[in-house]
């Protein structure tokens, strides 16, 4: 059974201010996107501009966050939503606390972008770093999309890529653990790189966080702390 | 510095485990089961084949749209449509095992274990302890010593003593609304009953008086299994621990509340509760 179906109350105006909360909340999603994208594009090609734009452009995110809290705490009160459309409501709440902070994670790699192209430092590990943020990027994307089309398969095949980018991130430490052993003055720069690495990893956890939510949105299942397997089983049902 | 590593408070482990916190039907206590309950009103079918079991001392809510059946279904429990015109009630109610429609049962006697509070609130037209000790009275009991101590025994069960007593024998019509409905709630709790069936008990109430009922309605239920119909969901969710939903007759769905009102499992129950059309 399709259980989420936003239209068709009674009141046209709650069907309005359901489907508005929505909008907004995968409008504040496309948003984080483009800071991410933005931010991996400074990263690669150096460009301080862009970086610069990306970090002054985090208050917008911010600014969505708090607006679409409001909104939702509003309907809390006047509307007591229940059964799918205050899952609705609770699932909003907690995907834009996760895109809030990822949208802090993409600023955090523009500023490193700013210090590695500053530093004028070679750039030997950047393809795996590059590898990284696509591979997180696309993940991010995913998300988004399955949220919109409420694709709990989706959500689960999202969940599983994660694995690939700690995979991934872990590669990528050890690899940089290997440049700064063999030559301390590459130490500065390899952290500068591990910690922008660091913040994309944390963006595949948030994105697999909002993959929860979604589920427990369409199925009504709190799939945290469970097992991938366990998580399949409820997404299936 | 103290080296040992002794936490500084006790942590209760058990408080952070995940706690699962819904009600499960099945191992609840038994008090009224429904067997195969048809209820017909001259040729109309009021009830069809309705099934289902009403956990001792808890709180049961049935919700539904008007003209559900959930009205009906609430009186059958103390026999009410017996004097409805016309009606014809197949199967079974069981009551600690016990069929309520088996010929020897005494009806009478069977009000005494399943009281009602209607809608209206109905107090005699009598004093407020006269009111109170009503139903002890024509059981032909009338030592002072004892109804003064049921009487106070059942206004305080109901709330209602702080506000009454410096006037017990006032006119009971002179209490407001929400007054006379505790009153009556008093009355049906004097005789001590088993079950308590209310039929929209605060539809009639201003918001705070409908709190007070609430907030009796989970200290009543120590005691009773308590049996409530009501059109306010809101109030099902807040007072109830298994909520019924039904529909043109049919017992659609019935489950702990929790899971009615965050994730029920039938489309009818889904679009009912989060005003949806069907």
């Amino acid at each position: 059974m399709e259980k989420v179906h936003i239209g068709h109350h009674i009141s046209q105006q709650f069907n309005e201010e359901l489907e508005d909360i929505r909008t907004r909340m995968l409008a504040m999603g496309g948003l984080v996107e483009q800071q991410l994208a933005d931010a991996l594009k400074a990263l690669t090609e150096g460009d301080t501009e862009l970086a610069e734009r990306v970090i002054t452009g985090d208050y917008r995110v911010n600014a969505m966050e708090v607006s679409i809290d409001e909104e939702c705490n509003r309907v809390l009160a006047r509307r007591q939503p229940a059964a799918s459309d205050l899952r609705l409501i609770v699932a909003v709440i907690k995907t834009i606390t996760d895109l809030e902070r990822i949208g802090d994670q993409a600023e955090r790699v523009a500023r490193m972008s700013l210090r590695l192209t500053r530093s004028n430092a070679d750039r030997r590990p950047y393809s795996s770093l590059r590898n990284l943020g696509e591979r997180v990027r696309q993940q991010l994307h995913d998300t988004l999309d399955a949220y919109a089309r409420m694709d709990t398969e989706a959500a689960v095949q999202i969940a599983r890529a994660d694995l690939q980018i700690d995979r991934d991130y872990d590669a990528l430490s050890r690899e940089l653990i290997t440049f700064m052993m063999e030559d301390p003055r590459t130490i500065t720069w390899a952290l500068d790189v591990m910690w922008s690495a660091r913040a994309l990893e944390r963006i595949g956890d948030h994105a697999r966080n909002i993959c929860e939510y979604l589920i427990y949105l369409v199925k009504g299942k709190d799939v945290r702390h469970v097992s991938l397997e366990q998580m399949e089983a409820e997404a299936r049902k | 510095m103290n080296q040992t590593s002794t936490p500084t408070h006790a942590i209760d482990l058990s408080a952070i485990e995940r706690e699962r916190r819904h009600r499960d039907l099945a191992a609840e206590d038994v008090c009224l089961e429904v067997k195969n309950l048809d209820l017909y009103y001259g040729s109309k079918q009021a009830l069809k084949c309705i099934n289902m079991i009403i956990p001792r001392r808890r709180v049961s809510a049935f919700i539904g749209p008007s003209g559900c059946g959930k009205s009906t279904l609430l009186r059958c429990f103390n026999r009410m449509n017996d004097l409805v015109d016309g009606v014809r009630i197949d199967g079974a109610i069981e009551l600690d095992g016990v069929n309520i429609y088996d010929r020897q049962v005494n009806v009478s006697s069977l009000r005494r274990r399943v009281g009602m509070v209607f809608q209206k609130p109905n107090p005699f037209p009598k004093s407020i302890y006269e009111n109170v000790a009503y139903g002890l009275r024509i059981q032909g009991i009338n030592s002072r010593r004892t109804l003064d101590e049921v009487v106070e025994k059942a206004l305080r069960g109901a709330a209602l003593w702080d506000e009454v007593k410096d006037r017990l024998h006032d006119n009971a019509l002179g209490l407001s609304g929400g007054q006379q409905q505790r009153l009556v709630i008093a009355r049906a709790i004097a005789i001590e009953p088993e079950v308590l069936l209310l039929d929209e008990p605060a539809s009639a109430l201003d918001p705070i008086s409908t709190l007070k009922i609430e907030e009796l309605i989970y200290e009543l239920k120590d005691r009773y299994t308590i049996v409530i119909v009501t059109h306010n969901m809101q109030q099902a969710a807040r007072v109830s621990d298994y909520t019924a939903f039904m529909y043109m007759g049919e017992l659609v769905e019935y489950a702990d509340t929790d899971t009615i009102f965050t994730n029920p499992r039938q489309k009818r129950t889904e679009d009912y509760i989060t005003g949806r059309y069907g």
